[in-house]
């Protein structure tokens, strides 16, 4: 395709967006009578409403629906799919996988964040040191695990051959033997872990940032007059003032972490017993073949991240309701 | 009042003019598609052998394949002389996430013309589950007939049916190692297996790591030890035990198949034997197979077990000959007095439809005139590694000597052949539970708990 036809096909999909506008303008324009506003209303929300019928809803119910048949959709197999994660022991290391992601990931990445963000706060080098820790999160999730990767890459200690991952490297300078880490059960996982936590940190550390300047100066001048220490404050003031903002970046981390693929696939592609449900999913589905199991994951991490989302929108509303 | 009705229409004409320019661009875009093919070129001698395609002028074939670049390059120009003398148009399309994606655009009813299937596996799956594939046609089963060893021919068919010819093969049994190291060691290429392991007990004993290996490939890592344990299971148990295990005939975890696969981690998990300029046994895991075979140029490493499209792994400009730095044995039998089947690789042509301008490209491509310019294609832009089966073939044509030996090989009727297992078997195995069974065996499950994973994950339906 030349670069002209390209242009041509942008020109097309701008003209034709703008007609379906214009054409719902025109005709939510025309609307009379009593009902005029609900008509209008109706108008405006069906194309949105259509594109997330099309795009989400149907697809998945038809996910759910697949996760009851077997391998090729054909035949009804009730809920052996799901049997089939909870009881392979090679799923249920997926499963656990999954479990580690989401426990440390939102946890430490919030605490790494928040502790940086209180300490950088109101400090001569605030908006450099800030910078330092937002920059990962500008990296895709490919890119930086390509970067970790090579942090983590080994070179045996044989003759002349030079170590080119960073922490072997450190390993040999110190004296010891280079480790070939990514194969190191089950603590590879963490190494895994460690490079989201690295992208996330930054995005705990601007929302509590913000969330510190936010605090009322009266509050934290009153408490100092009370004689609060830095510690006494952290806790008893800081933190419970945060309190809405902490549990939306948890929640919104763990979104994050429960749907994570990128970093597992380019790291170790699942291999070594790293592989967690996104990863999993789609090698059920789209190397092995076996849609009744992919989609019966899929469902599966649907039905963990649902009230996540849930409680992250109230708090959200929490938070914009102040 | 009278100020709305007098600003309505106008509104009303300035969406009448957008409608109206919108449907002129949409026609401007649907008519530069269609007539665009050239007319045939002057029908000069190079076209004789094309004349039984017919004009197919204004025709289009979509290709979709894994083969990417820079080794898409030769196939897009072997195509040339085709498309000058028929006057219909190739359309090339690669891509990595091929084995993937293909499965989606046939649900998805947006299937190419062609698919080059590298996985006979994957082709009996998209035939028996999807129904998507059309047979051969009676030009193509001709040439098949004529031109093909049975071996890839039955790999092609399903059911007893050809859908897809043959298109590139690999030869796998070969074992890389340096000529002139070798030479100046005094070490001989060994003619069987205990042959094999007492030189590599020789090279242990002299303080150096006789064998090195790399199975790292993405999502596909574990592949090469799948071509490891094939090439045992024929040297230790035959061709017959071979096509029962395959076809599933005996369980995949076997006494049979232990004893193959223990006959692989006599090399590759003794720490005395590897991994060659890579670390321990558990490296063989995170080196990727390209890297695999580079200490024995290197010299920290002596053999290389991998199929003849490795020559394209070594750096530009090396020695690859019978007495240069590079070149390769054939993997020693078990027991010399049995003939030995190779094993065989390649990749096969399926058609999505059957419009005539497809099945004359499909034909185009099972006949020897593609192949000789397929290899000539390469050769003349330096690339090696790639042959056919096509006993039509003239190896004069290829640049490489191991490609050269290969096609002798495949060209040899004194020769059997044994397709790749791992990509005859269901994909659930072949491109997924044997990878990760083998990349986990490497990594130091025992013999018997990876064959029984393999086995269990064999699909019941």
């Amino acid at each position: 395709m030349t670069l002209l036809d390209k242009l041509g096909q942008l020109v097309v999909a701008i003209v034709v967006f703008a007609a379906i506008i214009g054409l719902v303008l025109f005709v939510a324009d025309r609307a009379r009578g009593r009902r005029a506003e609900l008509w209008q209303s109706i108008l405006f929300l069906a194309p949105s409403a259509l594109l997330l019928i099309v795009g989400l809803i149907w697809p998945a119910l038809r996910t759910i629906y697949q996760s009851f048949f077997d391998r090729t959709s054909t035949n009804f197999t009730g809920v052996s799919n799901y049997l089939t994660i909870f009881t392979q022991p090679e799923l249920l290391l997926v499963l656990r996988n999954t479990a580690l992601w989401v426990v440390i990931t939102p946890i430490l990445a919030t605490a790494i964040g928040l502790v940086y963000a209180v300490l950088v706060d109101r400090t001569r080098f605030e908006s450099f040191a800030k910078a330092l820790i937002f920059l990962p999160m500008a990296i895709s999730f490919v890119g930086a695990s390509i970067i970790w990767k090579f942090v983590y890459e080994y070179r045996p200690n044989q003759g002349n051959i030079q170590q080119i991952g960073l922490i072997n490297q450190f390993l040999v300078w110190i004296g010891l033997e280079p480790v070939n880490l990514l194969l190191q059960q089950p603590w590879n996982n963490l190494l895994l872990i460690m490079v989201m936590i690295w992208i996330q940190a930054g995005f705990a550390m601007t929302i509590l940032s913000a969330a510190i300047k936010a605090i009322p100066d009266d509050i934290t001048e009153a408490a100092r007059l009370d004689g609060c220490g830095n510690v006494r404050m952290f806790f008893s003031i800081t933190l419970p003032s945060i309190r809405p903002a902490l549990v939306v970046v948890l929640t919104t981390i763990s979104i994050g972490v429960l749907k994570v693929f990128d970093i597992v696939r380019t790291m170790t592609g699942g291999q070594f017993n790293t592989s967690v449900i996104a990863n999993e999913f789609y090698s059920q589905s789209f190397r092995i073949n076996d849609y009744g199991i992919g989609a019966a994951l899929a469902v599966l991490l649907f039905v963990l991240v649902v009230p996540i989302v849930v409680y992250n929108i109230r708090q959200m509303r929490k938070v914009n309701a102040r | 009042m009278s100020g709305l009705t007098l600003r309505r229409p106008s509104r009303t004409t300035t969406l009448m003019a957008a409608a109206i320019g919108t449907s002129l661009v949409l026609a401007g875009c649907g008519g530069s598609g269609g007539g665009g093919g050239t007319a045939p070129s002057a029908q000069g001698p190079e076209c004789a052998a094309f004349t039984q395609y017919g004009d197919l002028n204004g025709k289009t074939i979509t290709v979709y394949t894994s083969i990417v670049t820079p080794e898409d390059q030769p196939h897009i120009d072997s195509y040339k002389t085709f498309e000058s003398c028929t006057g219909a148009t190739v359309k090339y399309e690669g891509s990595k996430e091929f084995e993937a994606q293909l499965p989606v655009k046939v649900a998805a009813g947006t299937p190419p013309d062609i698919a080059y299937i590298p996985q006979p596996g994957l082709l009996a799956s998209l035939v028996r589950d999807n129904k998507a594939i059309k047979p051969a046609p009676a030009a193509v089963s001709a040439n098949v007939d004529k031109y093909y060893p049975e071996t890839f021919k039955s790999a092609g068919s399903v059911d007893g049916t050809l859908y897809a010819a043959p298109l590139g093969a690999n030869v796998k049994s070969f074992v890389w190692y340096s000529p002139t190291k070798f030479k100046e060691k005094g070490y001989a290429v060994p003619k069987t297996w205990d042959e094999m392991i007492t030189l590599s007990k020789t090279i242990s004993a002299a303080g150096e790591k006789p064998w090195c290996a790399g199975i790292g490939s993405g999502d596909a890592t574990g592949w090469p030890l799948t071509d490891w344990l094939e090439d045992t299971m024929l040297r230790e148990n035959g061709p017959e035990v071979y096509d029962q295990w395959v076809k599933h005939e005996i369980p995949f975890n076997d006494p049979k198949v232990a004893a193959a696969l223990d006959r692989v981690g006599g090399i590759l998990k003794d720490p005395a034997f590897v991994n060659g300029g890579l670390g321990d046994v558990s490296s063989i895991a995170t080196t990727t197979f390209q890297d695999g075979g580079l200490p024995i140029l290197e010299g920290t490493c002596y053999m290389h077990r991998q199929a003849n499209f490795y020559a394209a792994n070594f750096p530009e400009g090396t020695d690859i000959s019978e007495n240069g730095a590079i070149y390769a044995f054939e993997l020693p039998p078990v027991d010399a007095s049995k003939p030995t089947p190779i094993l065989v690789g390649g990749e096969f042509v399926a058609a999505f439809t059957d419009r005539p301008e497809v099945q004359a490209f499909q034909a185009f491509l099972s006949s020897p005139e593609w192949s000789n310019a397929k290899a000539k294609a390469g050769s003349d832009i330096g690339q090696s590694g790639w042959l056919s089966a096509n006993t039509g073939m003239d190896a004069a044509n290829l640049s490489n000597p191991i490609d050269k030996l290969s096609v002798q090989v495949l060209q040899d009727s004194n020769n059997t052949f044994r397709f790749d297992g791992s990509d005859l078997m269901p994909k659930a195995i072949g491109s997924a539970a044997e990878w990760k069974g083998m990349t986990d065996w490497i990594t130091g499950k025992s013999t018997a708990d990876t064959l029984t994973f393999i086995e269990q994950a064999w699909p019941k339906s």
